[in-house]
């Protein structure tokens, strides 16, 4: 284990070494064959745009058919200036362009972010076909119209005996290379930051992200940001690279073939885009030479494009890197018997003489015992003439468990969600140790200290139990939105040390590093739990815990929470009536949306009225 | 400011195509909200109706022929496209949905960029659609564009005929509420997948060949249509039969009743309209709430 991961740490730079020697060796190659390293650096100009659009698309999964909007205004930008003159620094116009296709980006992410998926493709789309009309008519004067603007000037070195210009051939390459290959490193360095791992949470699951105490409208509006600003950058770059910026950088056909290419490359492998780029240039230039099936270059593109799209969804590179990945690593199957072993033979759920691993901390103790952990004052909730939930309240104090019960239909779930803030209730108040949190957002209500764990669970899938965990936690130990992408997302010794207590706590050893699609449902469930109690919480909610659990499993997770109740306040929805009366110091009971009856089990178990509405009709074992 | 006879001939325009665009979009908001995707070859579809429009019209110069080989044409593609692909990507992410149909349309329009080159295809209209209407002497209007709003709104409202008044419409309109709960009453789902699919493309094909004398017939004619669709559809709803209908004319009238005032923000409105929907009601003027 230590010796593969000291040989993670020396490969560490390996991508980014080779990616350096082949920027300097394959232009020879392509001087060989071609007679001109051109094609090389349109190959580049494109992968750097391509580069952005992984961030975006591959990494946080936000798919945009509207990038020639950034393209097209970073080029166009810096060309203007330029040919006209307003600015003379030809490095001041590049970064010009740069900066207005970021703001541009940072308008139209703020609009379109708003919706997601399919919405937010089309959005981006329209914004794009926008720019191209406003490029092509009323902004006509200045860019040139459907002329474009020729004459964009390359930018030069110049100190003293030192002068270089980056003009053509080489000199253009150059500049385009050492672009290419500073947008790589810096793309590597925030993919494995706790930015890249925050990303790759909203990607997999926006919703639970956003409930782990991270701003999802704030990264998603930064990497959209990002993305604008590498599409800019190489739009100034085929500017200069072509002296001449043509309308058609704004066209739909470039968002299209930027899709193309990324997806024909593979997506979340940020050099995918490079190798569709070369792809689709070299076909569109050879193929075009050959009579009869050269003007079919586009429809074989598309349907490569189909077949990949279809079968092999990691694209042409995606699917040689994840080959050579599963070649080095041990066979994923036995890997996970290894691991399942090593988890059965190891004590299910470690019994500790201190306190438990994700203990929060403590409330200043004075006014804590006068203050209720957490409060709800007539809370209701209405789906049009639905009274979900009616006047529903409750206060409890910290450290108690506190369980509500009710058939199903009770609005039990309506009632926890609103509690959680991923529901704002029509009426009612709720306080957190005394501080209204009415109304808050679900990210801001996590961030207060209060943490669910859902009835259905809601996992990162394609991350492993650690990374789950990490993304968890991270959300504690850095903010809501923190742009710290110069360290990698391990290597915070709190939330490391933090994980590997809660991977004791809840039993799951090594099969913690195995990716959670492949878990079986007992252990995704632990680790369910363990996304709710990585964010530090004072007031735990538990919706269902037990619920798909096997009777040994029950007895872990009902010691388990028995333990987490020590200096911490739980709100627990359960069928289970044994783990209820064993657990709850109180317990209320729901039924259609209103309060029937509240307090200790005993009382619950002796109230006429909840034994005629609920436990009556229900045998003791019963899970409704 | 414009004289009025302009603008009133400018609206009437923006009628005739927004009654087009309604019947595009709302072939593209049914697939929506019964498949759950959206259909990037929507545009692609709308210019092999056009092209069917142009083949046929050429050999027999039957106007009659040339909607229902446009609409055979799309019935064809349809089948052969759900059953033979889009079937699979019913379980699969909608960004994949959205890629494939983005790489078919692609594929169909290169095909036809193959077989009849990127030149521009000329079609004319039925010669009972020859002619000149005099408004009352405040303008004058081509017959064939007046009759256009009558062809588009009777497969308008055919198409409402079949989603509101027949068991069949109401199954479809049953599965855009609660696909899940459909299957589960026993309702073959796959079936009324391919039906709304093949539907949805001919409301495109058929537009295509109603569009087709009007315009130009070119392989790209379809993607400005298709970008046009989706404003119509976020101003609209999207999944709202209603929406793209009140959607299409809107977006029909600005892009027309602007270029009277100044052309070149004729465009950019539409756009405009669309940023101010999405910043007032994102979910569009009759979409529904956490759809999407």
């Amino acid at each position: 284990m230590s010796a593969s991961i000291a040989a993670r740490r020396g490969s560490r730079w390996l991508p980014e070494l080779a990616v350096a020697v082949l920027l300097v060796g394959l232009p020879f190659g392509f001087v060989a064959a071609f007679d001109t390293v051109d094609l090389l650096s349109r190959i580049l100009v494109w992968g750097l745009f391509g580069i952005g659009f992984d961030l975006l698309f591959g990494y946080s999964g936000l798919l945009s058919f509207g990038q020639a909007a950034f393209f097209g205004t970073g080029g166009f930008v810096t060309a203007y200036l330029l040919t006209s003159h307003v600015v003379s620094n030809v490095w001041l116009g590049m970064l010009a362009g740069v900066v207005a296709a970021m703001l541009l980006s940072l308008l139209v992410g703020y609009l379109a972010l708003r919706r997601v998926g399919l919405y937010f493709a089309m959005i981006t789309l329209a914004f794009a076909q926008l720019s191209y009309f406003v490029e092509d008519s009323p902004l006509a004067h200045w860019t040139g119209g459907e002329n474009g603007l020729p004459g964009v000037p390359p930018p030069a070195i110049d100190i003293g005996p030192v002068a270089i210009s980056f003009g053509s051939g080489w000199g253009i390459y150059a500049l385009i290379a050492g672009l290419f290959f500073l947008g790589y490193v810096l793309a590597r360095f925030i993919v494995r930051s706790p930015v890249g791992a925050v990303l790759a949470g909203i990607r997999q699951n926006a919703d639970r992200t956003a409930a782990l105490g991270h701003s999802v409208p704030g990264y998603k509006l930064s990497v959209f940001v990002l993305a604008a600003a590498y599409a800019g950058l190489a739009g100034v770059l085929l500017g200069i690279f072509q002296s001449y910026m043509p309308p058609g950088a704004f066209d739909v056909d470039t968002s299209g073939q930027l899709v193309f290419q990324t997806v024909i490359g593979g997506v979340g492998t940020l050099l995918g885009p490079t190798v569709g780029a070369a792809l689709w240039l070299f076909l569109r230039d050879e193929l075009q030479q050959i009579p009869g099936v050269g003007s079919l270059w586009m429809f074989i593109l598309g349907a490569i494009f189909v077949l990949l799209v279809t079968l092999l969804r990691k694209g042409l590179y995606g699917s040689l890197v994840a080959w050579w990945q599963s070649r080095i690593a041990v066979p994923a199957p036995q890997q996970r018997q290894a691991a399942m072993q090593q988890r059965d033979t190891a004590p299910r759920v470690t019994v500790r003489p201190h306190q438990s691993a994700a203990q929060p901390t403590p409330p200043s103790a004075a006014g804590a015992a006068a203050t209720p952990a957490l409060e709800a004052r007539s809370l209701s909730k209405n789906f049009g003439g639905v009274h979900a939930v009616s006047d529903v309240s409750l206060t409890v104090p910290t450290g108690e468990i506190y369980a509500v019960i009710g058939p199903n239909g009770a609005g039990k779930t309506t009632f926890l969600r609103m509690l959680s803030g991923e529901m704002s209730p029509s009426g009612g108040r709720i306080l957190l140790r005394g501080h209204d949190i009415t109304g808050h957002s679900v990210t801001a209500v996590n961030r207060a200290g209060i943490a669910k764990s859902y009835q259905i669970n809601q996992l990162f899938n394609d991350l492993t139990g650690r990374q789950n965990l990490r993304i968890a936690s991270l959300g504690r130990h850095r903010g809501a939105l923190r742009f710290d992408v110069f360290r990698a997302a391990d290597s915070i010794p709190a939330v490391e040390d933090s994980i590997a207590d809660l991977i004791d706590e809840l039993g799951l050893g090594a099969t913690a590093d195995l990716p959670v699609s492949t878990l079986p449902y007992g252990e995704k469930r632990r680790i369910e739990l363990g996304l709710a109690l990585a964010t530090l919480p004072s007031v735990l909610l538990l919706d269902e815990p037990l619920a798909g659990l096997s009777p040994g499993e029950r007895q872990d997770v009902i010691r388990l929470i028995r333990r987490l109740a020590q200096g911490r306040t739980i709100v627990l929805v359960e069928h289970d009536m044994d783990a209820v009366f064993a657990l709850a110091a109180r317990i209320m009971v729901m039924h259609l949306g209103r309060p029937l009856a509240e307090g200790a089990p005993a009382e619950i178990r002796r109230d006429p009225e909840v034994r005629r509405a609920y436990l009556g009709g229900l045998k003791a074992h019963a899970h409704a | 400011m414009p004289p009025t006879a302009v603008i009133l001939s400018q609206a009437f325009s923006g009628f005739a195509f927004g009654t087009l665009l309604a019947l595009m979009s709302s072939g593209l908001t049914i697939i929506f909200g019964t498949l759950g995707f959206v259909n990037f070859a929507h545009g692609a579809m709308f210019m092999l109706g056009a092209y069917a429009a142009y083949v046929v019209l050429t050999y027999t110069h039957s106007y009659v022929a040339g909607l229902i080989a446009g609409a055979l044409v799309l019935l064809i593609v349809a089948v052969v496209l759900e059953r033979g692909l889009l079937q699979f990507f019913y379980v699969r992410p909608p960004e994949d949905q959205l890629l494939v149909t983005f790489g078919l349309s692609v594929m169909l329009i290169e095909g036809i960029r193959y077989f009849f080159g990127s030149d521009s295809q000329r079609v004319s209209p039925p010669h009972w659609g020859d002619g000149i209407v005099n408004f009352a002497g405040i303008f004058y209007y081509p017959l064939y564009r007046v009759e256009v709003i009558g062809i588009a709104a009777a497969f308008l409202l055919a198409l409402y005929l079949l989603l509101y008044h027949t068991s069949v419409g109401l199954m479809v309109r049953a599965g855009i509420e609660d696909r899940l709960m459909v299957g589960l009453l026993g309702i073959d789902v796959r079936r009324m997948f391919l039906l709304v699919f093949a539907v949805g493309a001919m409301a495109a094909g058929v537009a295509g060949v109603i569009f087709a004398p009007l315009s130009a017939v070119i392989p790209d004619m379809g993607t400005p249509f298709l970008i046009q669709a989706f404003v119509v559809v976020v101003i609209g709803g999207l999944g709202s039969f209603g929406g793209a209908i009140v959607g299409g004319i809107l977006v029909g009238e600005l892009l027309s009743v602007t270029t009277a005032f100044n052309p070149d923000y004729s465009q950019v409105s539409i756009y405009l309209a669309m940023t101010a929907v999405l910043v007032l009601r994102p979910r569009g003027l009759f979409g529904a709430v956490g759809r999407i």
